[in-house]
């Protein structure tokens, strides 16, 4: 029996819910049994990424400790699993111990297309979408964690759905984190290029891998009243034909 | 300047780029052609995109050993009929090409590619002291006719369009208005010329020295460092301490990943290999020949472990047309001889972290420089290892910690995610508290604090009353029940 812990990102568990939704639903149809640590916060990215090591170490130090007892940790967001596993080991330098507890950890945490492919080589989620899709390459998740192509294979699977691609799917749509807070110009003229490259597709929907991506397109989208749905891969993956069971 | 003036300038500066359209379009050609054409040459290099990997091993090792390195190219340089000198600071670099001019009683002198002079401030210095300087690298020569500064490594009149310049001829020169470029460059050459043949002395740059041979190689697109370095009668090369290579191999790799990142070119169009004077053997060189070793904060940098990757740049601005910040604002936001995410990563170090923070916290961690980068250099991670400096403050680099208030707010997160039923009963307050702003289709348009930069041109998803950690139970159990 494949069995999941989940670790859901504070941006998907404080604002967007439905997507973890999305992901329990579509473990359950793949008849993958979850368990969710209710003891979870954030992984510290926002503090690392702004210089404050000392405190991502202490929300570091409460993943691990959250985390380091479940056999596989899945995601649904290729920049928390690129802390994890990526920057943790750093944070740990100068603590051993904490440094090999924190690698452990990281091998066992993926992101969610990266665990239904290369884990678990599951390609057809029997998903159903009517309409266009295009996607999105968040930046992290593509150049850090090398995952480009399962989403694609996942996305191409779907029934009813036309993929298209858009222009410079990987540039950076401006989020940044606090970047987009500190410079809200300079991260405006990038979302506002991604949105246009979105629209340019034709597509009716953009999906991606990271709602902190998604959160910056859909904000920018639905001040310019916009007309293009923002749906996270899991959302899409779970979705079937309205009847269908 | 102080710190809050920095910020404000970057801010403006970018905010100007932005609404810039002849900028725009500029930048936007130059990364949609030039980016993706040299994505695509490393792709098609003989030895394969991992020619990049083994580039960045050999620079290491190169930097890692630079004592030797330099040592050994002074030496050749000197056998070879050329005069060496160590600078250690940009005053030093500058004093001794004053010196030099003065010895010979230059009055005129043309130059051409060179960063490094731009660093040091070479043109006003020689102009203080009554010498004309002439930039011939044609880029160079508009933005010196202009009076402004670089905005690109390579393509420095980048944000210049042909009318603009045919407009800056017509005024400087006092030629007829066109817009023609194979005229205008005629026009160039033509004034370039007059300055090739008084001028008596060259100043040039160095894409890269080698130990072996004690040559320095210097890469252009219209031919004119042929002549600023071997017309006038003195010549002076002035190169970074780390633009060496210790021999002829590396050199070959290293230069051939020079020319695919600046331009997708498997060569440069003119490259010159410059080696001393001339003599009865080679009537073609100057009669002196001079190599400027510029220190200027680099041993600094070579000393501390975090960030002497950054020496193994060789300045081909392949990162510059990936990033898409540079795309954005272009070269001039930066204020700094360095912009886009090399400028971002080196004018902190060379500058002071203080003063240039915008530059490295400017960044949204993409990592689209790292993919660019003709060798590899991990600039992500120094830009986060600048952002931990600046966080903490630093003695070493004479860095203050950048903002207390910002320090508390990353203590106060720290303390919720250590503690999640604190975590979770804060985030059900705001959930309650964010009631009181303004929405517009379930969503959040106006934030206060430091959501107000977002909320400029964004609207943003509330905080919704029912997370996910108080559903998941129930959905859980659905499934089990059924
Ligand atoms: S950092 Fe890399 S890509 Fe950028 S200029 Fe230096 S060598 Fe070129």
């Amino acid at each position: 029996m494949t069995h999941a812990t989940l670790f859901i990102q504070c941006i998907v568990d404080g604002m967007y819910p439905e997507v973890g939704e999305a992901m329990v639903k579509l473990f359950q149809r793949l008849d993958i049994t979850m368990d969710y640590p209710e003891n979870q916060t954030c992984c510290g990215q926002p503090s690392f990424n702004s210089g404050y090591r000392k405190e991502a170490a202490k929300a570091a130090k409460h993943y691990i400790e959250t985390f380091e007892d479940a056999e596989t940790i899945v995601c649904p967001s290729g920049s928390c699993v690129s802390m994890v596993r990526h920057h943790y080991p750093e944070l740990f330098e100068n603590e051993p111990a904490w440094k090999n507890r924190a690698i452990d950890v990281g091998k066992r945490t993926f992101e969610l297309t990266e665990y239904l492919i290369d884990v678990l080589k599951i390609e057809n989620t029997d998903a159903y979408y009517d309409g266009t899709i295009t996607y999105h390459d968040s930046c992290h998740l593509k150049r850090y964690l090398g995952v480009a192509a399962q989403p694609r294979a996942l996305i191409n699977q779907v029934k009813g759905a036309t993929f298209v691609e858009m222009k410079d799917s990987d540039t950076c749509c401006g989020f940044g984190g606090a970047f987009s807070t500190k410079y809200p110009d300079i991260s405006t003229a990038m979302v506002k290029e991604k949105v246009k490259n979105i629209l340019d597709s034709g597509a009716d929907a953009v999906v991606g891998c990271d709602m902190g991506c998604l959160m910056n397109i859909k904000g920018y989208l639905n001040r310019h009243n916009l007309n293009v749905r923002v749906m996270h891969i899991a959302q899409l993956l779970a979705g079937q034909k309205a009847g269908a069971v | 300047m102080n710190h809050d003036t920095a910020t404000k300038k970057y801010v403006q500066n970018s905010a100007l780029a932005i609404k810039d359209e002849i900028l725009q379009s500029a930048l936007n050609k130059i990364q949609s052609g030039l980016g993706k054409a040299t994505a695509l040459s490393y792709q098609n290099l003989d030895e394969g995109p991992p020619l990049r990997l083994k580039a960045h091993e050999i620079r290491e090792k190169t930097i890692n050993n630079l004592d030797v390195v330099l040592t050994r190219l002074a030496a050749k340089v000197r056998d070879n009929g050329g005069k060496v000198y160590f600078a250690r600071t940009d005053k030093q670099a500058v004093d001794y090409c004053l010196k030099v001019a003065q010895q010979h009683h230059v009055k005129q002198v043309v130059k051409g590619k060179s960063m490094v002079t731009e660093e040091i401030g070479l043109n006003p210095a020689f102009e203080a002291k009554g010498i004309e300087v002439n930039e011939t690298d044609l880029g160079e020569y508009i933005v010196q006719l202009a009076g402004e500064k670089p905005s690109h490594i390579i393509a420095p009149a980048a944000h210049k369009t042909r009318q603009q310049v045919g407009r800056l001829f017509e005024q400087k020169l006092g030629v007829p208005y066109t817009e023609d470029p194979p005229e205008l460059t005629r026009i160039a050459r033509k004034a370039l010329r007059e300055k090739f043949l008084t001028a008596d002395m060259g100043i040039s740059g160095c894409n890269l020295a080698c130990a072996e041979t004690g040559h320095m190689t210097v890469v252009s697109n219209e031919g004119n460092i042929r002549m600023s370095t071997t017309l006038p009668k003195v010549h002076v090369a002035i190169m970074g301490m780390e633009r060496v290579v210790p021999n002829l191999e590396d050199h070959d790799i290293l230069f051939r990943l020079l020319s695919r990142g600046a331009a997708a070119q498997k060569l440069g169009g003119y490259v010159s290999y410059i080696g001393g004077p001339g003599g009865p053997e080679f009537p073609d060189g100057p009669e002196e020949f001079h190599l400027v070793i510029l220190d200027n904060g680099r041993s600094r940098i070579l000393a501390d472990p975090k960030f002497r990757e950054i020496l193994c740049c060789i300045r081909c601005s392949a990162c510059l047309n990936a990033c898409p910040v540079y795309g954005k604002i272009g070269g001039h936001a930066y204020d700094s001889t360095y912009c886009g995410p090399i400028g971002a990563v080196l004018t902190p170090l060379m500058e002071g972290m203080n003063q240039a923070k915008d530059l490295c916290l400017g960044e949204s961690l993409c990592g689209a420089c790292k993919q660019a980068c003709s060798v590899n250099i991990d600039l992500p991670r120094m830009l986060l290892e600048l952002r931990y400096r600046l966080a903490y403050g630093d003695d070493q680099w004479e860095t203050k910690p950048v903002s207390v208030v910002e320090k508390t707010i990353h203590q106060a997160w720290a303390l919720l995610a250590g503690h999640p039923a604190l975590y979770r009963a804060v985030l059900t307050t705001f959930a309650l508290g964010q009631k009181i702003f303004p929405t517009s289709k379930g969503m959040i348009t106006k934030m206060p604090g430091p959501g107000a930069g977002w909320t400029k041109s964004r609207d943003i998803q509330p905080l919704s009353q029912t997370p996910f950690r108080k559903r998941f139970k129930k959905l859980n159990a659905q499934k089990a029940d059924r």
